[in-house]
């Protein structure tokens, strides 16, 4: 059997001096989807980062494809996976086919310039995310949600086996978000992809994927089947919110109960 | 989309008037050559005409293109490198040492080769100043590089006045034409024209890279850029590009900010296309300006800087209101 697309072995992750995530195992491997959820702040992002190869650890491993995300040249670790971080932002006017050409650069040489089969790539992805016939259009000019399409578009025209996803929903209305997330199911299901996305809803991390990551911002971490992670108890636990359960033929949509007579922003916010 | 042969077209087309600029420049001045006598000069004719075109004319020509090129390029690295628009080749302080080098020389009487030396001297001391500390950290992000550059080049501006207040009546024009920059026969233009040729050569291969750092260092990173050493060596061939042509002509303004504005407006921001073109354009503008500088109140002639600005600004405000929004 050929190496998991990611690996983490007894990862440990800290932010100035404080520990986010502390001894975590973790095994993607292809056609798996994870949805990795917390609060704000938790340290889902830098997770992230660290998990892309992008971040140093603390301590402990990242592999991806089998081999230390440390030792891997940037270009290498590219091929391998592809990261959506949260911001957006060019501060210079480009297009919206160069900004998705952008995907192609580990696949090219120093000297290449991109070919028409990386164009036929790049506009393949931006039908996929439902922005055909912007091609042309100044990137200034999308909206917000379409921006982050646009961002998921270069991403698939890295065409990684490996996609690390960070809040890949933010700015998508309802419709957007179910296409994106039906999308990153089909890569995983018919064409073998890994996929690790950081979440917000728990009723759509149950519908799109296997398994779950609960981050609980003191560096410890739960994991499992989505059927065992995103429980009432649990997640009431991970928000210090409370949550009611309903349970819908293969899905389940989680309630916030509504705040008591409390004044003033909530302590368990924070 | 972008593809290599509209690159080379353009790059083409820019080159003819870059070529356009360095005969206008050979043909006028005090003795105005007509296009076949310079030619017939250019192909090994004798006289006093020919020692105009060659030993005065073609150097002051091509130090001015050399100088316009290097602070174009310079321009267009600082704005990727800082992704920042408002980048330009001195907003890390390089000329500001410069020019303390420079003024220092001047005030102490040196002659003129030791005047160019301190001015290097005092670009690279700068430079390696910001440097240090700006990355002391390793964090090295783009606003800590920005702001030490701005606060650099704010104490070499004070450093300059005050040399300015403390010199003699007699040097103080000298000074004052160093500090806004310009050009004489004398300028050497055989180093800045390598130190172009090699920038240009080291940053080409690059290109790409940099157009993926505008994105971002994270996001430049995840797309396979060694983004530490990509910014490591952008940072030292900008500013070698700079100090080099400050030493040169001095603190030629508004080249290395219009320069690059002006190319991304008409043949857009790709840096492979960018950086080639800013430099051919770059190097016209100032030639273009320098006769200008030597022909309009002649035989007075003006600092080059203050033409650069007067014929920049105009011509970027016309393309900017342009292009369509």
């Amino acid at each position: 059997m050929s190496a998991p697309l990611l690996e983490a072995r007894a990862l440990c992750v800290a932010v100035a001096g404080r520990p986010l995530v502390q001894g975590l195992d973790l095994l993607v491997r292809a056609g798996e989807c994870l949805a990795i959820l917390g609060r704000n702040g938790a340290g889902k992002s830098t997770l992230l980062a660290t998990l892309a190869g992008l971040r140093a650890p603390r301590s402990g491993d990242v592999l991806l494809g089998g081999e230390s995300a440390a030792r891997l040249p940037p270009r290498a670790a590219a091929l391998r996976r592809a990261w959506l971080g949260q911001q957006r932002g060019d501060p210079f006017a480009t297009t919206v086919l160069e900004t998705a050409l952008a995907g192609r650069h580990p696949h090219l040489g120093r000297w290449d310039w991109e070919s028409e089969a990386d164009a036929q790539l790049a506009r393949a992805a931006l039908a996929e995310v439902g922005l055909a016939g912007l091609e042309s259009r100044g990137v200034d000019t999308l909206s917000g949600g379409e921006r982050q399409r646009l961002a998921i578009a270069t991403l698939l025209t890295q065409a990684a086996p490996l996609y690390l996803l960070d809040e890949p929903l933010s700015h998508l209305d309802l419709c957007h978000q179910v296409a994106i997330l039906a999308l990153f199911k089909a890569m995983a299901r018919s064409r073998g992809a890994g996929v690790v996305m950081v979440l917000h809803d728990p009723g759509l991390a149950y519908r799109y994927c296997q398994h779950a990551l609960l981050l609980y911002g003191d560096g410890e971490a739960d994991s499992g089947p989505v059927a065992d992670m995103l429980t009432t108890q649990r997640l009431t636990r991970l928000y210090r919110q409370p949550l009611r359960c309903v349970d819908l033929g293969g899905g389940r949509v989680f309630v916030p109960e509504e705040a008591g007579s409390v004044s003033g922003y909530p302590d368990a916010c924070s | 989309m972008p593809t290599r042969r509209r690159a080379l077209l353009i790059l083409l087309g820019l080159a003819f008037l870059a070529l356009g600029s360095l005969g206008v420049a050979l043909a006028v001045g005090s003795v105005a050559l007509g296009p076949g006598e310079l030619a017939a000069l250019l192909v090994g004719g004798e006289g006093p005409a020919a020692d105009i075109v060659w030993q005065l004319r073609l150097p002051r020509a091509l130090a001015g293109f050399a100088c316009g090129g290097l602070l174009a390029l310079a321009g267009a690295l600082m704005q990727s490198l800082l992704r920042n628009p408002l980048a330009d080749p001195y907003v890390l302080g390089v000329s500001g040492g410069a020019g303390v080098g420079a003024l220092v020389a001047m005030l102490l009487g040196l002659a003129a080769g030791l005047v160019d030396a301190l001015a290097f001297a005092g670009a690279l001391a700068a430079m390696l100043a910001v440097f240090g500390i700006a990355h002391g950290d390793g964090s090295w992000t783009q606003t800590r590089l920005l702001l030490t550059g701005v606060i650099v080049a704010a104490g070499c501006g004070a450093f300059i006045s005050l040399l300015l207040a403390l010199a003699p009546e007699a040097s103080l024009r000298g000074m004052l034409f160093w500090l806004m920059g310009d050009l004489s026969p004398a300028s050497e233009w055989r180093m800045p024209l390598v130190v172009l040729g090699s920038c240009l050569l080291l940053c080409l291969p690059l290109a790409r890279e940099l157009n993926l750092l505008a994105r971002g260092l994270l996001e430049a990173q995840a797309l396979g850029v060694a983004v530490g050493r990509l910014r490591f060596l952008v940072y030292f061939l900008a500013a070698l590009a700079t100090a080099t042509a400050v030493t040169t002509a001095g603190a030629i303004g508004f080249v290395g900010l219009l320069v690059p504005h002006g190319v991304r407006l008409l043949a857009g921001g790709d840096q492979r296309l960018l950086l080639p073109a800013s430099v051919l354009a770059g190097g016209a503008l100032l030639v273009a300006a320098d006769t200008l500088a030597r022909t309009v109140v002649a035989p007075q002639q003006l600092p080059v800087g203050v033409l650069t600005a007067l014929i920049g600004v105009p011509v970027f405000l016309l393309v900017l209101a342009r292009q369509p929004r």
